[in-house]
Parts: structure tokens; C-alpha cells; sequence
């Protein structure tokens, strides 16, 4: 427990002499310079990697050539590539936008979304005659619960004995691809046994592609009313209501709104678990068709930087998801056709990470006229 | 201490500030502010919550930089770094939210931010021999975290000795202290001045500000609207400037001293009469019977406490800090659940806690949600924003808020704006009851008259009150009964100060025939 009694006056003074301010603005206008804010960022993301690229000695100019291209160069890598790639960083971004909101850091989705993914191929073994009606929500909900029971797991230590979630969700990102491991190597390794993998997914329980002659599934559309369903619940019902006030200060949930904080957290948290699981069934669903080790490319934790990009709104997820989708496909095109190392796009992630970070302390500190400590 | 500011000395100025100007974002907070401390003096430096008081002082305390104006201290040009080049060059400063580590001891804490080695002995040492100098008492041993407030301060005080530092800031010391323990570290700053040094005491305390200072400068708006010597001014002066001379003409010093009465002393009870006061008195809304609270430790709270509140009347809780008191609030607002005994308490009882920013707003949140916040454990569906703006808008204007619409994040109020907008949100809708914790706490007068008009408006529509106050005299002034606490024992008193002072302090009326002059001196819940 964080002791507050001594813990210095948060800008008592400093702020309180705030008679006039500033006029609210229009959330469009706010979304639109949040937008113009995460391009400019880009932009100076870009010209770090373009330094990057000159250092380590190679052609700046195709290798960035062939990153956009890779992005957004055809009607297939923008199909197939990038927004394929986005849905999984989509629905984990969502999930930890949603368990940041209230105050509850999960940096499980990783794990959370590789449970789902396990569930739906135990589901697909049992389900694989049955029609593809029952058989796909029902693997797409059964993952949904696998990542809502895996995400509770570090909620439940946390609200019992105090167990920091930072901890407990890393430290069971790594049982859950142990776990996948053993689940390929046994109980759901394909029939032949001899390439750690699940069974391919039988065509008829795939997710429908939507457009021919591309990889675009419906777990694009699942994913789009996913994150407007979760906006309108945050911000315009009681229970969203809740779980922001519990994020933005457990405190005055308590004595203000009588709030059950511990099991609103909880709650926040399965819920967050769910959105990962849901992602890991989609992405069995819709791309993989099968379980394997390397399942996830780390999906879960660029999913902390696409939520926090985003600036945990779930709109904002979509348009981060794409970004970071389209720069991720671009790498590997810049791999394939340059010969630049993909890893040089973490780069560039996480440096955007850090400017709008920075970013946003440098403006609560312009504001109040604190300085850090 | 040294003696060195000798009183030959005491002319020239030790610190002097002239014509600060310092600007957040669009707010001036210090507009030509300039100040004046004399070695060997108590420079009280008033102004209402957001005057720029605490501002001021962190200037000279490296915490901030000026945007304009020149700083000298001793005679030479003065340009802080840091807090410690401020205190590397003699200038300390107690905060109002103290900067201890909780966790770990005095002597630690003292030790804190020194040189090499961290030798127990020698810390322990260090604190006992500037204690025993200063006069402060104090346990070197004894964890931070299970000290109580009075204890705590002394420990930051002397945290700033231990830098040997010949001018000391106090940002409202006051303000957390039982009234005993405020007299006797009044007593302590003046010893301390008369040893050669000097004090600036940040208050809007008149009565403390008159009763130790040697000058005094207000602040007003940013600038400082009067300096003068303690004993050449009165306190309707200093009102009078601190509401910024045009509330009041400067020559209607009748005016003035009828409104600091008003501000301190009771006034004679509301047109009510009598029988109507008892017939609203029959009618009870909270009991706690027999209720016992034990912390997480264990520790027992609150002990088997019995308690009544009627529909009508404004109930006083007067106890030292740590007496259990927060526990009891809490408890008969609902707030907590008790480990026995049965609580009589109604739905949808406001409660304002003392400490607003942690226990009782969204402060990055607009007002609309921070209205939105009460009672939303039992809302269901869909929330009606539109509804909560137009309720926002009706407390802006019913308690008179100082904001520019229901959209503003809370976190842009003054203090003052803030309680007023949190007690405002309490009562709406009308509760059957309310409690309040320290409602004037870190107020201005102005502020603090409107939230104690506002709890008699409520009592007199018939509203519970229960209040609890660590300023007695507001206690005294608003209760219309008073129970007081210590050690967890909650017992009612007639509402008389030397009876509720004596019961603060844990003595039976029997078996202590001294006068309450002699218990200031009995150690109040200190463990040192």
C-alpha cells in the first residue's frame, strides 16, 4: 500500500492561485491534435531511423523506400500486411487502454492473448465437425474467458495479498508460453507428432475472408465495433464511469462514490483479459490456423505502446494499432528487400514511446510550474 | 544556535525579495512582491489561499525561479539552485505536506540527504544534541510513520537545524496541530528568532501571525499590500488588507473588527427558537451503538463507542491528531465497516474528508464527472451527462464557485473553490446527513466563512451534521453538541473549552483541579 500522508503536496499551491483558464475544446478538435501530434512525433521518429540507417552503413533512401512500400505500397501489403497485423495489436492495445484506465498496469496481455489463443484450438479440436454458426463464436467467446480467467488470476493476487500486478502479469506471461510449449509438444500437437504445432484448422471454422485474393478477415469489422463498443462503455455508462473514477483516484472513488474499488479493479481486469483473449482466438481464427511456439510476435507488449499512443482511448488504439501495424509490416519488408535488420523499427517505436512520454510530463510541468523530482 | 544577528544588526536585512514576479501559464501568481526579514525577528507573512504566499518562499527556497526582481540574502545577491544549495547557504523550510520517509526513522530521516556513511550512533547523537539545543523533543529511534503530526513536524524542523540554518520557513505550521501543541512550537519559534535567527511563518492565521511576529507583510493577489510592525497593526487591519482593502473602507476599522469576531468567536444562535430547535431534535438519523474498529495492525481505533445524531443539528467532534477520529468519521458516514457493534446510518450520506485532492476529487477530471462521482456505486446503465452538467452549473452558481463552467478539470480551482464545490456535491440531493472533516482546512477567511455558512444552512433544513475540526474554537463555534475523543473513547462534553480541552487531553474533570493553563505543558500524544 502506498502511504499518501507524507508524500508531498501535490501542487496544493502552486495550482491553486487558477482562477481563469482555458475553454474547453471540442473533443474532434482535441482527437485531431492528438492525431497532429502523433504524426509530427513520426516524422522525428523517422528522420532518428533515416540517422540510423546512415550510421550502420546502409542506403537510407531504398530502405525507407522499401519500409512504406511494405506499408502501403499495394492494395495487398496495406491489405494483407499491415491491417492484418493490426488486429492483434489492436484488441491487446485495447485491452491494456482498458486496464490502464483504471489504474491497473497489465502488462500481461502477451500472456493473456496467447490463452486465448490455446483455448480456441482446444475448442476447434472438439468443435471441428460441428458447424462453423456454433463453432467460431463459440472459440472466439471460449478465448475471450481463457484471457479474462488468466488476467484474474493476477487480479485475484493482487486484491488478496497484495501482489504488484507488474510483476505477477510478466511472471505469467512466461507460464503462458511455457504452456504453449508443452500444449504443442502434448495434448494438442498435430496428429503426425512431429513438428511442435497444433492440427491446421479445418477451412470451414477459418474466419471468412472478406475481400478475395486477401488476407483481410472478419476479424477486421470484430475488432472496429470492439473498440466503439468499449468508448461508448467508458465514457457514457455507470459502470465505465467506475472504472475511470478507480483509475484516476481509488480514494475518492471510496469516500466520494462509495465505489467497491478492489472489486471494480478486478473486474477491470478481467475484462482487460478478456479483450487479449479475444485477440489471440482472432488471430488463430483469421491467420495462423494453428498453435504454435513462437505464436505471438511479441503482439502483447507493443500493445502497451499502441495504448499508450494512443493515449488510452479506443479509438485512438485503432489508429496506433494501424501505425504500428504498417510499421512492422514495413520492416519486414525493409528486411526481405533492403537488408536492414527489422529490429532498427523497434527502434523507432520505442522512441516514440519515449517523446510522447517525455512529452506529456514536459506539458503538466509547463502548466504547473512544478519542477520534477 | 549562534548568536550572530545581533540586535545592533537588526536593521539591516537578513533576506530581502524585491519586486518578485513569477507567472504560471496564464495565472500571476507574484506581481511585484517584495519582503523584507530581519535577523533576530518572526516575519508573518499573510494572505488569503492562492495570494502567493507559499510561492514567495519557494523562490527563495530553490523550488522555483523568479521571472522578474532581485533576491538578496546577507547583503549579497541571492540565486538558488536547488533546496540544497538553499539550505547549503542557511535557509530551511517546512512544508505544509511534510517531506518525511515514512518508513524509515528520525535520525534516517534527519541523516537524509547528508555525506558518506550513515553511522546509527552518530545520527542518533546528532538528533538528541540538536534537540536538547532547539528544545525539541524528540525519539531518534522511533519509525516516522508512527509518529503523530505534532512529533513529525519536529522532526522536519529539525531535519532543517541539522543544516545549521539561520532562517527558517513554515508554511502553516499551524494548521495541522492540536491547540496546545501550536502554542508550544509558537513559544519554540520565538526562542528560536530571539536566538539571533529568523522565522518566516506562512499563515493566514491572524491570531498566531499577532501572537508571535515581530513584522508582518500581507499578500494579496501576488502583491504585498502592507508591511508593518506586529505591534503597530490590529487584526481588523490585517483582515482588511488580506481581503484586499476594497471589502472593506480602511477607516471602518469597526467593520472589520465586527468581521474577524465573526470569523472567531461564536455568534449568538440562529432565529430558531427554542421549541423548534427540540422538535427537530426528537428525530434520529445516525447512532453508532457499541462500535469497535481495528486498523489493519490490529490496533484498536475506535473502542465500543456509543454516539447519537438528530435530523437538525450540527455535532462536534473535537480530539487531538491520532485519537481515532478520521475512524469515527468514517464510520458513521459509511464509510467503513465496523469489526463490531451495530452503525445506524442512512443511504446517501455526504462526506467531505480533510484531504480533498486524495480522498475526494477526480482532479484531471471535469466538474461534471467530479459531480457525477457521488453516489456512483448504486448508478445503473447509461449516465445522462447532459443531466450532470446542468447540476454542475446549478452548484457552481448555489455555492458560489469560482469557475468557468462545468467542464473545467477540478484540479484548475483554487483550494478554497475546491471545498466549496466538494461541500456543494456532498449536499446535493439533500442527504439526511453529512459529515465533514477539518472543512476549513488550508482555507482562506473567506472561503472558511462561506463552508461554516454553508453547514449551518444545511443543519437548519434539517440536515445531521456531524463535524470534526482540528481547530477547536471552530468546533466550539458551530456544534450545537460536542463529543471528544482520545485514544479511541468517544465521549460527549458540554460544549465549554476548558471541558473539551481537558477531556482532548484524556484528563477526567475530577481528578484534574489545575487549570488548563498547566496541561499545555503535558506532552500531547507525543511518544518522544
Amino acid at each position: 500500500m502506498t502511504n499518501g500522508k507524507t508524500g508531498g503536496g501535490t501542487g496544493t499551491q502552486a495550482a491553486a492561485a487558477a482562477p481563469d483558464v482555458l475553454p474547453r475544446t471540442a473533443p474532434y478538435w482535441s482527437a485531431m491534435a492528438a492525431a497532429g501530434q502523433v504524426s509530427v512525433l513520426l516524422i522525428v521518429a523517422l528522420l532518428l531511423l533515416a540517422a540510423l540507417l546512415a550510421a550502420t552503413g546502409h542506403a537510407v533512401g531504398p530502405a525507407l523506400l522499401a519500409l512504406v512500400r511494405g506499408a502501403f505500397g499495394s492494395w495487398y501489403a496495406i491489405t494483407s500486411a499491415t491491417i492484418v497485423r493490426m488486429v492483434p495489436l489492436g484488441f491487446a492495445g485495447l485491452a491494456v487502454a482498458l486496464a490502464f484506465r483504471a489504474g491497473v498496469l497489465n502488462v500481461g496481455a502477451e500472456g493473456q492473448l496467447l490463452m486465448g489463443a490455446a483455448a480456441a484450438t482446444a475448442l476447434a479440436l472438439a468443435l471441428q465437425h460441428t458447424s462453423p454458426w456454433l463453432a467460431i463464436p463459440v472459440m472466439i467467446v471460449g478465448g475471450a474467458l481463457a484471457g479474462g480467467v488468466w488476467a484474474s488470476v493476477a487480479g485475484v493476487l493482487r486484491l488478496r495479498f497484495g501482489v504488484l500486478e507488474v510483476i505477477s502479469t510478466i511472471m505469467l506471461n512466461f507460464v503462458a508460453l511455457n504452456l504453449i510449449g508443452w500444449l504443442v509438444r502434448g495434448p494438442l500437437q498435430e496428429p503426425q507428432r512431429i513438428n511442435p504445432q497444433s492440427f491446421s484448422l479445418p477451412v470451414s471454422l477459418q474466419l471468412p475472408v472478406l475481400l478475395d485474393g486477401t488476407r483481410l478477415h472478419a476479424g477486421v469489422p470484430l475488432l472496429l465495433v470492439t473498440a466503439a463498443v468499449l468508448a461508448w462503455w467508458l465514457f457514457n455508462t455507470a459502470s465505465g464511469f467506475r472504472v475511470r473514477a478507480v483509475g484516476a483516484n481509488p480514494g475518492a472513488a471510496h469516500s466520494a462514490g462509495e465505489i467497491p474499488v478492489g472489486r471494480t479493479l478486478v473486474l477491470a481486469f478481467a475484462w482487460s483479459g478478456v479483450l487479449a483473449g479475444m485477440g489471440g482466438a482472432v488471430e488463430y481464427l483469421g491467420i495462423t490456423y494453428a498453435l504454435y511456439e513462437n505464436f505471438s510476435p511479441g503482439y502483447g507488449y507493443t500493445a502497451i505502446a499502441v495504448a499508450l499512443l494512443a493515449r488510452l482511448h479506443p479509438v485512438g488504439v485503432l489508429g496506433t494499432a494501424l501505425l504500428f501495424g504498417a510499421l512492422e509490416a514495413g520492416a519486414n519488408a525493409m528486411q526481405r528487400d533492403a537488408g536492414v535488420p527489422s529490429v532498427v523499427v523497434s527502434v523507432v517505436e520505442a522512441v516514440l514511446i519515449l517523446l510522447v512520454v517525455a512529452l506529456d510530463r514536459w506539458r503538466a510541468r509547463a502548466t504547473t510550474g512544478r519542477r520534477g523530482t | 544556535m549562534m548568536v550572530q544577528g545581533e540586535t545592533t544588526q537588526g536593521e539591516a536585512a537578513l533576506l530581502f525579495l524585491e519586486r518578485l514576479t513569477r507567472r504560471f501559464g496564464e495565472v500571476l501568481a507574484l506581481d511585484d512582491a517584495s519582503l523584507r526579514v530581519r535577523a533576530g525577528t518572526v516575519h508573518a507573512l499573510l494572505g488569503e489561499n492562492g495570494a502567493g504566499k507559499t510561492t514567495l518562499m519557494r523562490l527563495v527556497f530553490g523550488l522555483l525561479t523568479p521571472d522578474r526582481g532581485t533576491m538578496h540574502w546577507r547583503g549579497a545577491p541571492l540565486r538558488v539552485r536547488s533546496p540544497a544549495h538553499a539550505l547549503s547557504m542557511g535557509i530551511g523550510m517546512v512544508h505544509q505536506h511534510f517531506t518525511l520517509v515514512p518508513a524509515m526513522t528520525v535520525a534516517q530521516n534527519v541523516a537524509l540527504g547528508g555525506h558518506g556513511r550513515f553511522d546509527r550512533e552518530a545520527a542518533a547523537a546528532r538528533v538528541r544534541e540538536i534537540g536538547m539545543r532547539a528544545g525539541l523533543s524528540l525519539d531518534p529511534s522511533a519509525r516516522v510513520d508512527s509518529l503523530p503530526v505534532g512529533a513529525q513536524q519536529r522532526c522536519e524542523i529539525v531535519k532543517a537545524l541539522a543544516r545549521d540554518v539561520q532562517l527558517l520557513i513554515l508554511d502553516e505550521p499551524t494548521a495541522v496541530l492540536a491547540p496546545s501543541e501550536a502554542r508550544e512550537l509558537l513559544a519554540w519559534v520565538r526562542r528560536f528568532a530571539d536566538a539571533g535567527n529568523a522565522v518566516v511563518l506562512i499563515t493566514h492565521k491572524l491570531r498566531d501571525a499577532l501572537a508571535v511576529a515581530d513584522d508582518v507583510t500581507v499578500l494579496h493577489r501576488g502583491r504585498s499590500v502592507l508591511t508593518m510592525r506586529a505591534a503597530d497593526t490590529t487584526e481588523a487591519q490585517l483582515a482588511d488588507a488580506m481581503l484586499g482593502g476594497g471589502v472593506l473602507a480602511m477607516h471602518d476599522a469597526e467593520e472589520a473588527d465586527r468581521m474577524v469576531a465573526a470569523g472567531h468567536r461564536a455568534p449568538a444562535p440562529d432565529g430558531t427558537s427554542l421549541a423548534q430547535v427540540q422538535e427537530q431534535v426528537q428525530e434520529t438519523v445516525l447512532s453508532l451503538r457499541d462500535v469497535t474498529w481495528r486498523d489493519l495492525r490490529g490496533v484498536v481505533r475506535v473502542q465500543r463507542a456509543n454516539m447519537t445524531v438528530h435530523r437538525g443539528e450540527i455535532v462536534g467532534i473535537a480530539a487531538v491528531e491520532g485519537a481515532g477520529q478520521h475512524e469515527l468519521l468514517r464510520l458513521l458516514s459509511g464509510r467503513l465497516t465496523p469489526g463490531q457493534g451495530t452503525v445506524v446510518c442512512p443511504a446517501n450520506v455526504g462526506f467531505v474528508p480533510e484531504d480533498r485532492h486524495r480522498d475526494a476529487l477526480l482532479l484531471d477530471a471535469p466538474l461534471f464527472e467530479n459531480v457525477a462521482l457521488r453516489g456512483a456505486g448504486s448508478r445503473r446503465g447509461r449516465l445522462d451527462w447532459a443531466r450532470f452538467r446542468r447540476a454542475t452549473d446549478a452548484l457552481i452558481l448555489r455555492f458560489d464557485v469560482r469557475a468557468t463552467g462545468s467542464a473545467v478539470p477540478a484540479r484548475t480551482l483554487s483550494g478554497g473553490n475546491q471545498q466549496k464545490f466538494v461541500l456543494g456535491r456532498e449536499l446535493s440531493g439533500d442527504p439526511p446527513a453529512l459529515v465533514v472533516e477539518n472543512p476549513s482546512r488550508g482555507l482562506d477567511f473567506k472561503a472558511t466563512l462561506a463552508v461554516q455558512q454553508a453547514l449551518r444552512a444545511a443543519r437548519d433544513r434539517g440536515t445531521a451534521v456531524v463535524m470534526y475540526s482540528s481547530d477547536l474554537d471552530e468546533v466550539l463555534m458551530l456544534a450545537d453538541r460536542v463529543y471528544v475523543m482520545h485514544a479511541g473513547l468517544v465521549t460527549e462534553v458540554i460544549p465549554d473549552r476548558d471541558a473539551v480541552g481537558r477531556a482532548m487531553l484524556g484528563s477526567r474533570a475530577a481528578d484534574t483541579p489545575e487549570s488548563l493553563g498547566d496541561i499545555d505543558h503535558t506532552p500531547v500524544g507525543s511518544s518522544a
